[in-house]
């Protein structure tokens, strides 16, 4: 069924594959976080092995001119190695937990990355010409004897091949006791937030040596401990407000013009709990993995472990919209619970019009909702259906009773494959799509 | 209300996995994770409650009474020490009660089945030997009534203490702490013998004689004669059955959930040292089940442990 994202004549292609083919997937490989810059034109990606690699779209062709330009890699580096904490004896895992983009300022390009513990703030620059006729130094970086010189000439500009170079230029780090789960660059783009599992720090990104604490859940006594803050996001116009989720299935919009800390909130969002769907596991299905502001900032989606749900943020008793995303794993939740596949972490993103919504699912399928149309899509990210160009069949699944052709029973999902991170171009219908160590990026069909 | 039917599972077995999950995340990469230990510890709790009220259903069930007096009149006679007058007394009074709450229930067995751990001077060596000869099937069976019970009514001790058990009438649930804040009990399966003071818990028992204890358990089942009946009924917890007689909790019951899970936290500090008792060390990774039951028992003597975060 096509129509999702802009127009019902809308389908999805395949366009790219970045990753390696083999079976044995390295652990270091998988990618843990992807996200698209302010303008579209690269694509950041971060894996658990501490490395980022950002893909940069080419310049469309003139000839080809609605053929849209590819994603090539621009520039690799390691962002965060493992540490140890020798006074908790913990090892610090290197595996980058978000990337954000910073608005581009200058011909360089900045963004943050996190691991569970520290904040980096990159720059990526190009250098595509060198200095050539130093003085004091030869061509090959040697020292010349000054008492040689018997002439000046003025270093000169030469072209060179394009160098991409990231330097780390701050470090945000010794803020969080507990394990960062999210950072968001304010609109004031001057300031970010960096939200662990029980505060949330705000930060100004020239300084990183200090930082104010603006949310603090931690009980006086841990024992107390009833749930903790699982994603927050600053909002994408007004720097005064932020939105923090829980574990327990709530959020809470706070405004920093009320106090220096936002332990009470402005508004709580918070859908009462439907008591005949009760189970051992209702507290893990409630708890809030992602929370995202629509673009427009009238909006914001939440995920949990079945389903997506858009809230106003004028309405705080019930979400406006709530899309199901696999309701067929209700009634496998104590396998999941076994297998761990309950504690993981979906994320969601908007469309860049606020029209279509997408998150992953297992199985490498990942759904699209369309707002306004109310249909859905569940397409798979996989090297069989990946020919250049080829249109994406929507996939379905059985629930019960006879299996039709194509159809992929719940019992066949493959667990191990799953989805958590995709991203929007900000302004195209262009999506990335990471499963374990590939990242598949989809367009839309020009018609 | 849980929902019970989604899955085979049952409570026993979410409990001794969530308790796996907690002990393998102590030594899992990038330190322990709050929030996966906060959920796993809201499973176990759930689990608990389940667990809880499928017990007390199961107590409610029970019609054999009669049976049950029967054979307190028989342990007496094959008991002939002194015992305090005012157990033999109680024993009588209550066992009359037994039609009534499950309540009524636990003094009645608490009599019948222990009248030898109120005496000091018995070793639990002689304990067992009365209560084989006693083959007090309904012994046994009070025993499960008695922690279920007990772990409902935070007011209310087994009456096998040291100190004159005060029994007045048959009114359990007014029977203060302060009169009884020590509690001997033998496991007729693992003959652990266990003092509960004050709420904590200590593991008395000799290792050695807790060897052989797994035919016992089995065999017992069947020696139930009232209770045979009704054990197809009962949801299966057999395959760990010599623990549930040693499911003792903290006898502030209403505190116990959100203690379970404070606790759980506090233990995720303290580096898990207290969810593997001392006797239960060898035997944690062999029989989860088994574990699951003395944790849970020994949370309660974790209240002041360390939050190394």
């Amino acid at each position: 069924m096509a129509g999702v994202g802009g127009g019902n004549d809308l389908q999805w292609c395949f366009a790219q594959v970045k990753g390696a083919i083999d079976e044995d997937v390295a652990e270091a490989d998988i990618i843990s976080t992807v996200e698209f810059n302010y303008s579209g034109d690269l694509l950041a990606t971060g894996d658990k092995g501490g490395r980022v690699v950002i893909f940069q779209r080419e310049q469309e062709s003139k000839n080809h001119p609605h053929s849209r330009g590819e994603y090539n890699v621009y520039s690799t580096f390691q962002s965060h190695e493992p540490e140890f904490d020798y006074l908790k004896s913990l090892e610090i895992e290197e595996k980058i937990n978000k990337i954000r983009w910073l608005p581009q300022q200058n011909a360089a390009h900045s963004l943050l990355s996190t691991n569970d513990k520290t904040i980096k703030l990159w720059k990526i620059s190009e250098r595509d010409k060198k200095a050539e006729g130093y003085n004091l130094k030869e061509e090959d970086g040697r020292l010349r004897d000054p008492f040689r010189i018997t002439s000046l000439r003025v270093p000169v500009l030469q072209p060179m091949d394009l160098m991409v170079e990231a330097s780390p230029r701050r470090i945000f780090a010794n803020a969080h006791t507990y394990h960062i789960n999210s950072i968001s660059v304010n609109s004031d783009h001057e300031t970010y937030l960096s939200a662990d599992d029980l505060r949330i720090n705000l930060w100004h990104l020239e300084i990183t040596d200090r930082s104010f604490n603006i949310v603090d859940i931690k009980p006086a006594n841990m024992e107390e401990l009833t749930e903790v803050i699982t994603a927050a996001e600053c909002h994408p116009n007004q720097c005064n407000v932020f939105v923090y989720s829980s574990s327990k299935g709530t959020i809470r919009l706070c405004d920093m013009r009320a106090a220096a800390l936002c332990d009470r909130h402005t508004k709580f969002f918070e859908e009462p709990e439907d008591p005949s769907s009760r189970s051992f596991f209702s507290e893990i299905i409630s708890s809030i993995s992602d929370v995202k502001f629509s673009h427009s900032g009238r909006y914001m989606m939440t995920r949990d472990y079945l389903s997506v749900k858009v809230w106003d943020l004028n309405m705080e008793n019930r979400p406006v919209e709530t899309y199901q995303v696999h309701e067929y794993l209700r009634s496998k939740l104590c396998s999941l619970y076994e297998n761990d596949c309950i504690f993981d972490k979906f994320e969601c993103c908007w469309n860049g019009t606020d029209s279509a919504i997408m998150t992953g699912s297992y199985n490498n399928f990942f759904r699209m909702f369309d707002r306004n149309t109310r249909r859905d899509i569940t397409l798979e990210a996989s090297r069989e259906s990946s020919k250049p160009r080829g249109i994406l069949k929507p996939r379905k699944v059985c629930t019960g009773g006879k299996r039709k052709k194509d159809e992929i029973s719940v019992d066949s999902l493959d667990f191990n494959k799953k989805i958590l991170h995709t991203a929007w171009h900000p302004k195209e219908n262009v999506i990335a799509v990471a499963a374990t160590n590939n990242l598949y990026i989809f367009q839309d069909k020009i018609n | 209300m849980i929902n019970t039917m989604e899955c085979a599972m049952d409570a026993q077995n979410l409990i001794s996995i969530s308790l796996r999950k907690i002990h393998n995340s102590r030594t899992q990469r990038g330190g322990i994770k709050l929030h996966k230990n906060l959920l796993v510890s809201y499973v176990l709790r759930n689990a608990k409650q389940l667990y809880m009220n499928e017990k007390y259903a199961e107590i409610y069930r029970m019609q054999q009474y009669e049976e049950v007096m029967t054979v307190c009149n028989e342990i007496q006679e094959l008991n002939p020490l002194d015992l305090a007058e005012d157990i033999v007394e109680a024993s009588g009074d209550c066992c009359s009660h037994v039609a009534g709450s499950p309540l009524i229930m636990e003094p009645a067995s608490v009599c019948c089945a222990l009248p030898a751990s109120n005496h000091p001077a018995h070793t639990p060596h002689q304990q067992q030997q009365l209560q084989a000869t006693a083959a007090c099937s309904a012994a046994g069976l009070a025993l499960q009534n008695e922690e279920v019970c007990k772990e409902t009514n935070s007011a209310f001790f087994r009456s096998c203490c040291a100190e004159a058990y005060p029994v007045t009438d048959c009114d359990f649930s007014s029977l203060s702490a302060v009169h009884c804040n020590k509690t001997t009990v033998l496991d007729l399966d693992t003959h652990v013998v266990t003092t509960v003071e004050s709420g904590y818990l200590h593991q008395d028992c000799c290792a050695v004689q807790c060897q052989g204890a797994q035919a016992p358990a089995k065999k017992r089942k069947f020696d139930f004669g009232c209770y045979a009946a009704e054990s197809e009924e009962v949801p299966d917890f057999t395959p760990c059955k010599r623990a549930r007689f040693e499911d003792f909790y903290c006898p502030h019951s209403e505190q116990l959930d959100t203690s379970n899970i404070s606790n759980l936290i506090s233990i995720f500090g303290s580096g898990f040292t207290g969810l593997v008792s001392r006797q239960a060390d060898s035997e944690f990774s062999l029989n989860g089940q088994f574990c699951s039951k003395q944790t849970l028992a020994s949370l309660g003597a974790w209240t002041r442990a360390i939050v190394a975060f």
